[in-house]
């Protein structure tokens, strides 16, 4: 695993995202209110901008989510599946907390 | 092999077909030329009076947007078809076109007739079937003046509607003993007269024309009774006559009577020609209601898909229509022509009510009936003909049919009969589609969406199949957004979290966090970006910018009634040009900025900031902006200063967070330059004051703004904005613009102006509280991010690498200025690429 150093813990606050570069890459890192992190694709799949890490964070049938900003898909923050459109879905990276610092991987 | 079809006519009918069409079409079989001789596409002729009662023409037309821009309709205005070539399939035009078809439809509709009385064709002679008639009409109507309607059927009565509307004084002269003789009876017709009589009209029945008089110009009506009428204007709607022309030009057959002859299918001699509405005898018979035509173009659009049947089904020539405000309803056998029908009436001069009800021989089963005054019963008894009585007939007359309940009705009985659904039709879409209100069976069954007599019916049905309607805002929140807007304001509660521990479930989603945030923000719980509130946002009001499709942002500063400096200009076009960014003036009379990335915002805002700007809040469900016009500083026919009231309330509601954005506008007089009446709140100058009309929209459903009050002073109009504002903010759904607010009040515009005006709930005064402590505590939220490190903190490309640009933005140039350069979807490959674990 080639674990990269995204940011401190704090600059990640609870129920929201942020975005990162990991090897040239856009990530969306995210932090739930219990203190899960969630590290998927950036980039939205239906239009290809960058914006997936401002989307709100929320649940849908208890399944962490994040709703794109865009045109509003809703994409499981686990599987990085869309859960409006079975056809389209988010890369999903491995993320960890390493002390205070959190840390994504790219296989 | 796509298929064409040309419908001649665009009228109520033919568009129906065109709808129909492209709606149960999904494969695309048809292309549809529609070639239509009037200039506009087709509206609503049946509401055509109210052109003249301040709905303009765009408010009549019937035709969407997506129509226009649909690929598979090519719509033709101003072309009248000249030829049809039945051999080769085609058919040639006005223009000089000659246009193949596989099918062919005739909704030619039907003309005026004008009885050929001496002096018919005088100058000052008008009929009633179009907007330029009345158009012309208008352009020789006198305020004050005789105005003479020759025929006092229904579409006389609403002839007789425009002139008084015009300011005239009508007269209608009917050969008949009554008026409306073919919908009712002799009572009837005598209660109707009655009650438009104390409108004002001249009633004359029982009379016959016997000329028009004049040289040249009409200058009075001579009755065969001797009675002369002074006027200068004669509008005859003595009756149509099918446009039955090309039926001749093709060599198909006509009915005995005139018509297109056509057989249950609405097919002419011609396998591969239809005709439909007015202008087509179905088996010899012409229908002059919209409804049988809207019947036969949903059967031709069936057999051109070829789904089997598609028969007309028959004419229910029931109808109820409000002519002069005075209800009027016939439905079934309402002159009692069957054999051994018995009567029951129940005639009220008093209350200028008239109803009457035909029974069987046995009078067990309801046959038909005329009702005028008040047809609220009608709805509960249309659908009864041909049927057992459920009640005494007596009980069914009281008022508003208060004896029976949907419960009563049979299954298959009609409900909505412009549109033909029966409530089981209603029924099983309420089960099957899991419909909780009346726009949703409108939208599925189409009931209700015509003339609105049956909509009382379908609040019932929906009680009857037990829906409860459910107000839940999400799946994390049991109640409406009115509710939880009560429940914060009285609890107090400050914080997402803490509210949907106490009062909902989960954590929350992009449908309760935004609504929640902006509940909080109206209540003044500080920045929007303070702590947690940040992640409620969306991402417009998380970066306090408008998000753009490549994923940067635009920046709108906010120019109060668009009035702004030489200086301020000249800083918005160098903050421009340093960082880039397109410009585009918008349709608020502001200047917005666009291609700034997140990190370039609070640089932007600096600059801006530094000149005296602040945030416009383009980006919130907040107040907009108040367009204004010139006023009367400057313009020679203004007469109230539009501009410091467009500034002045500008400077009130900015910052103010609502359901959903709010666009106002002042005009300096009635000539509405600052088109205030399509905004949430218009205020147009007159004489007195002000006038205030709420309500309005632009956008997908455009409505004109209604009239709240009339020639306020400033300080009235402020306080009864203050309320209305306050009103909607707390009492309105998430979304939920102020128009469809205001549809949806119970009690419509006169409930709202009973609460804001009148005061009916006495809580004007807290209302005008919560918006005094809103102006106390606004504050300009660009500068708040910038005096905050923490808040500047998520303005940055990369949490890892604030400094890099982020690599899916891309550029090009265009006239000069950049826009979004074209961007590599990774969809196709996301589904099955690098899912790592």
């Amino acid at each position: 695993m080639n674990w990269q150093r995204i940011c401190e813990l704090d600059l990640l606050p609870p129920e929201c995202g942020v975005p990162a570069l990991v090897h040239d890459r856009s990530v969306a890192v995210f932090r739930t209110r219990d203190d899960e992190l969630f590290a998927v694709g950036n980039v939205d799949p239906f239009c290809g901008a960058g914006v997936i890490s401002r989307g709100i964070v929320g649940d849908r049938g208890g399944e962490p989510t994040v709703a794109s900003p865009m045109l509003k898909q809703v994409f499981s923050l686990r599987t990085g599946q869309c859960l409006d459109d079975p056809a389209a879905r988010l890369p999903v990276y491995p993320v960890r907390r390493r002390a205070d610092v959190v840390e994504v991987a790219l296989p | 092999m796509i298929r064409t079809l040309i419908i001649v006519g665009h009228g109520m009918v033919g568009h129906r077909l065109v709808e129909t069409l492209r709606e149960r079409d999904t494969a695309g079989a048809w292309r549809i030329i529609v070639l239509g001789e009037e200039p506009r596409p087709a509206y609503d002729r049946v509401a055509l009076s109210s052109y003249l009662d301040g709905k303009s023409a765009e408010d009549l037309s019937l035709t969407s947007h997506e129509l226009l821009e649909d690929p598979l309709v090519d719509l033709r205005l101003s072309t009248a078809v000249t030829g049809v070539d039945r051999a080769a399939r085609t058919v040639s035009t006005s223009d000089g076109s000659v246009l193949g078809y596989d099918a062919l439809v005739l909704a030619t509709g039907s003309r005026p007739f004008v009885p050929p009385v001496p002096g018919h064709d005088l100058d000052g002679c008008f009929v009633y079937r179009t907007i330029e008639d009345l158009d012309a009409i208008r352009a020789a109507a006198v305020e004050g003046e005789n105005g003479v309607v020759i025929g006092g059927g229904l579409l006389g009565l609403e002839a007789a509607n425009a002139l008084r509307l015009l300011g005239m004084r009508p007269h209608v002269v009917e050969m008949a003993p009554r008026l409306m003789p073919l919908q009712v009876d002799e009572g009837g017709g005598q209660v109707l007269g009655r009650l438009v009589g104390d409108l004002g009209l001249a009633v004359h029945c029982g009379a016959a024309t016997k000329s028009v008089d004049g040289d040249g110009r009409v200058r009075g009506v001579s009755l065969a009774d001797g009675t002369v009428i002074d006027t200068g204007l004669v509008v005859f709607s003595a009756g149509v006559r099918p446009r039955d022309e090309l039926a001749e030009v093709a060599g198909l057959d006509r009915a005995e009577r005139g018509g297109i002859l056509v057989d249950e299918f609405c097919r002419t001699s011609d396998d591969n020609i239809w005709a439909i509405g007015e202008c087509a005898a179905v088996q010899g018979r012409c229908y002059g209601l919209v409804a049988p035509g809207y019947g036969m173009a949903e059967g031709v659009a069936e057999q051109l898909l070829e789904r089997g049947g598609g028969a007309f089904p028959g004419a229910d020539l029931s109808t109820k229509l409000k002519l002069l405000g005075v209800d009027v309803a016939s439905f079934g056998d309402a002159h009692g022509r069957t054999e051994g029908a018995l009567e029951v009436v129940y005639a009220n001069n008093a209350a200028g009510t008239y109803a009457k009800l035909v029974l069987s021989d046995d009078a067990r089963v309801l046959l038909g009936g005329v009702l005028v005054g008040d047809a609220s019963a009608y709805t509960v008894l249309r659908p009864l003909v041909d049927r057992e009585l459920p009640a005494p007939p007596e009980q069914l007359l009281l008022p508003a049919g208060s004896g029976v309940d949907a419960g009563a009705l049979p299954a298959d009985a009609t409900v909505c009969s412009c549109n033909n659904v029966t409530k089981q039709d209603i029924t099983s879409a309420i089960a099957e589609q899991g419909l909780t209100d009346v726009p949703g069976i409108k939208a599925c069954t189409k009931a209700g969406t015509s003339c609105g007599s049956c909509v009382p019916m379908l609040k019932n049905l929906l009680g009857e199949c037990g829906v409860v309607t459910s107000k839940a805002l999400c799946e994390h929140f049991p109640q409406s957004r009115s509710e939880l807007f009560e429940i914060v304001r009285a609890t107090g509660i400050g914080s997402f979290s803490e509210l949907i521990g106490r009062h909902g479930s989960g954590r929350g989603c992009d449908i309760c966090k935004p609504a929640v945030a902006s509940i909080l923000a109206s209540l003044g719980h500080g920045h929007i970006l303070d702590g947690e509130q940040a992640g409620l946002q969306d991402t417009n009001d998380r970066f306090l910018a408008n998000l753009q499709r490549n994923g940067t942002y635009s920046v709108v500063p906010r120019v109060p009634g668009g009035e702004i400096t030489p200086d301020k200009l000249i800083v918005l076009g160098e903050v421009a040009r340093e960082f880039g960014l397109y410009t585009k003036i918008t349709g608020g009379q502001r200047i917005d900025l666009f291609g700034a990335r997140v990190e370039q915002l609070p640089l932007i805002w600096r600059r801006l900031v530094d000149a005296g700007f602040e945030s416009g809040h383009a980006y919130g469900k907040a107040l907009r902006t108040v367009k204004s016009c010139v006023g009367n500083d400057w313009c020679r026919y203004g007469v109230q200063d539009s501009v410091s009231m467009a500034i002045r309330l500008e400077l009130r509601y900015r910052g103010l967070r609502a359901p959903h954005k709010i666009k106002a506008g002042v005009s300096g007089c009635a000539r509405e330059c600052a088109e205030a009446r399509g905004k949430d709140f218009g205020v147009i100058a007159t004489d007195k004051g002000w006038n205030l009309y709420v309500g309005g929209n632009g956008g997908f459903t455009p409505r004109h703004a209604e009239l709240l009050a009339a020639d306020l002073d400033d300080d009235q109009l402020i306080r009864l904005v203050d309320r209305f504002l306050m009103f909607y903010v707390r009492t309105a759904d998430r979304l939920q613009r102020t128009s469809a607010w205001l549809e949806s009040l119970e009690g419509g515009l006169e409930h709202l102006r009973e609460v804001v005006v009148e005061d009916s709930l006495g809580i004007a005064a807290e209302l005008e509280a919560a918006m005094h402590q809103h102006v106390d505590n606004y504050s300009d939220e660009w500068a708040g991010v910038l005096a905050d490190p923490a808040k500047l903190a998520r303005f940055v490309s990369f949490v890892n690498a604030p400094e890099a640009p982020d690599p899916t933005i891309r550029f090009v140039r265009e006239r000069g200025q950049i826009r979004p350069g074209p961007v590599a979807l990774p969809m196709p490959a996301v589904a099955t690429q690098e899912v790592s674990g």
